[in-house]
């Protein structure tokens, strides 16, 4: 940024040179490769090939399964994250750093586990199984247990991603509308909400990528049923393990292009905040949130 | 009358910011939701564990097997983050400091691990990685097997952590006065006593953060790694993959016993993450 850093206050010219090709080579190889991969092998027989992989009956089974699941768990996540970042935001009140851990607990919790408690709460094994199967209905190994998964997992996104931008922006504005004699709702949907639009779009974003791009959770709860409980990534893992290399990839590619644009979601949104002048203390990065909520609110803009 | 809505005024001005609407309604939808869908669910992993006896507890996770998933897990988890603290510091300290091409691309790169769902990450990883892949190749020139061992394992949870102490320490670096170098340096202090003394006890929280997210990362990491490891027992087999197992065996206890010891040490280190945290908001 300062011409003075790059002078006489910065690391002599071949150690830089050192550093830059570190981070190229680094970069090159975990982050470039596998991308260039991805691609390559997914058009490695051409377009028709690429098209008869992704449209054979189980891909198209497994990608609408994949987005009846993101269309279901995703405006949940979006209505708790409203509600819950507006009561952590807002108000003060015993218990909010407990709240707050428990928001974060499903990004600490191993995929695995994730999908592991359901089975136990809903298996036949499990706390309900029994009942469940003596009434005929099926959670685990069926589609309404990957449902519950899916929410599981991606159940912090859109929370963590307001409750940092709302905590900056304290309650003055909301208080003025109040004050003028707008209602509760209002004053949220006029006020509140403009100034959280961007975030609010990035969570989402975040919670629809990780809702469809789910693995490891969502293997545990599925029972892999073809053409019936299996997901977009579960379906790559059977052609990958059947040896259909390009069709796995060709699959790939389509959660890999959303992944694509997520990142540049991600730049967009990140870029609108900064126009905004509100310092984003959140990140896409899972980091544990503050457990002194209130201090931020307290830094300058 | 007056007064009543005067004094009412008075308390809720006592009762602080609580003067907006939708305190009792947010509150019940956020405890019912976390309820609902985090707390019983996650508690029936502490009911299940309670329920075994501490024998049968302790059986299960000292059962040769178990403990050389968690010998690999911990072991493989810990060199992955040594990788990305090292790499992580290079990487944001050139994003930070310096110029070069791609910059910006590199910048919104280094999010990839976090969008790209596991299970591709993993396919990918081992296509590159196997005999006859774009690294694999030169990899067993050199006497390096990757894809189905140890080697492969930490390759994959590298990947999974290497946005944690980039986007940790970035921030930080961004922050940091420069007067405070230049101070240091009209005083005669040499560039590597700058970065020794100054600049790298600013950064130290945030990279120690990043390491420590990147290790509990990688601990519960499951999709990329199964494609890469090759699974074989006692050799290439991660705890949460294990886990799994035991699951399709119906070995529930087991199971159990494995995510709870794993749940705990995630536990301990999230509680040192929000400790160097905590640190971290004071220093600023």
């Amino acid at each position: 940024m300062h011409a003075r850093n790059s002078h006489h206050l910065s690391e002599p010219f071949a150690v830089r040179r050192i550093i830059i090709g570190a981070t190229l080579i680094f970069v090159g190889i975990f982050l470039v490769a596998p991308l260039l991969l991805v691609f390559t092998k997914a058009f490695e027989n051409g377009l028709a090939a690429f098209f008869a992989a992704i449209s054979e009956p189980d891909a198209l089974a497994a990608i609408r399964l994949t987005l009846l699941a993101a269309a279901i768990a995703v405006p949940f996540n979006v209505v708790f994250g409203l509600v819950a970042s507006w009561l952590i935001a807002k108000f003060d009140f015993p218990g909010k750093s407990i709240l707050t851990t428990l928001i974060d607990l499903p990004f600490t919790v191993s995929p695995v586990v994730s999908g592991m408690i359901f089975v136990l709460l809903f298996g036949l094994q499990g706390w309900v199984g029994e009942w469940l199967d003596e009434h005929g209905m099926k959670i685990v190994f069926a589609i309404p247990g990957i449902i519950l998964t899916t929410m599981f997992v991606t159940f912090p996104f859109v929370a963590r991603e307001l409750i940092p931008i709302m905590q900056t922006q304290g309650t003055e504005e909301e208080q003025a509308a109040l004050v003028l004699g707008a209602g509760g709702w209002k004053t949220f949907f006029r006020v509140t909400l403009p100034n959280i639009k961007w975030g609010l779009i990035f969570g989402i974003i975040l919670c629809n990528a990780r809702a469809m791009g789910e693995f490891g959770a969502v293997s545990v709860v599925s029972g892999h049923i073809r053409g019936l409980t299996n997901t977009i990534p579960l379906h790559v893992e059977i052609l990958y393990n059947e040896y259909h290399m390009n069709a796995a990839f060709a699959v790939a590619s389509l959660l890999t292009f959303l992944a694509l644009a997520t990142l540049i979601v991600k730049k967009v949104v990140e870029w609108k905040l900064k126009e905004k002048l509100i310092a984003s203390s959140s990140s896409w990065t899972p980091l544990p949130l503050p457990t002194k909520l209130t201090e931020m609110n307290e830094e300058p803009l | 009358m007056q007064a009543d809505t005067s004094n009412k005024r008075i308390s809720n001005r006592k009762k602080g910011r609580r003067v907006l609407p939708g305190f009792g309604l947010s509150l019940g939808f956020t405890m019912l939701y976390v309820n609902l869908i985090v707390l019983i669910p996650i508690s029936t992993l502490f009911f299940k564990s309670f329920s075994m006896t501490w024998d049968k507890f302790a059986g299960a996770i000292t059962d040769p097997r178990v403990l050389a998933s968690f010998r690999l897990s911990f072991g493989a988890s810990l060199a992955a983050a040594f990788i990305n603290l090292i790499f992580g510091l290079l990487v944001a300290w050139s994003l930070v400091r310096y110029h070069f091409p791609g910059k910006r691309i590199i910048d919104a790169l280094v999010d990839l691990p976090f969008a790209l769902p596991t299970a591709v990450a993993g396919i990918t990883l081992t296509a590159l990685c196997a005999d006859n892949g774009w690294f694999g190749r030169y990899l067993q020139g050199l006497g390096i097997k990757a894809a189905f061992t140890p080697v492969g394992v930490v390759i994959a949870l590298t990947f999974i952590g290497l946005p944690f102490v980039v986007r940790t320490v970035q921030p930080v670096l961004e922050d940091f006065d420069p007067d405070v170098e230049e101070a240091a340096a009209s005083l005669g202090a040499n560039r590597l006593y700058i970065l020794a003394r100054v600049i790298l006890p600013a950064i130290r929280p945030a990279a120690l953060t990043g390491f420590a997210l990147a290790f509990a990362r990688a601990l519960g990491e499951y999709g990329s790694v199964v494609f890469i490891s090759g699974n074989i027992p006692m050799h290439t087999e991660i705890s949460p993959l294990l886990i799994v197992t035991k699951l399709e065996q119906y070995d529930y206890a087991g199971a159990t016993a494995i995510a709870m010891t794993m749940l705990v040490v995630s536990f301990a280190l999230l509680l040192t993450i929000n400790l160097l945290q905590a640190r971290m908001n004071r220093s600023v």
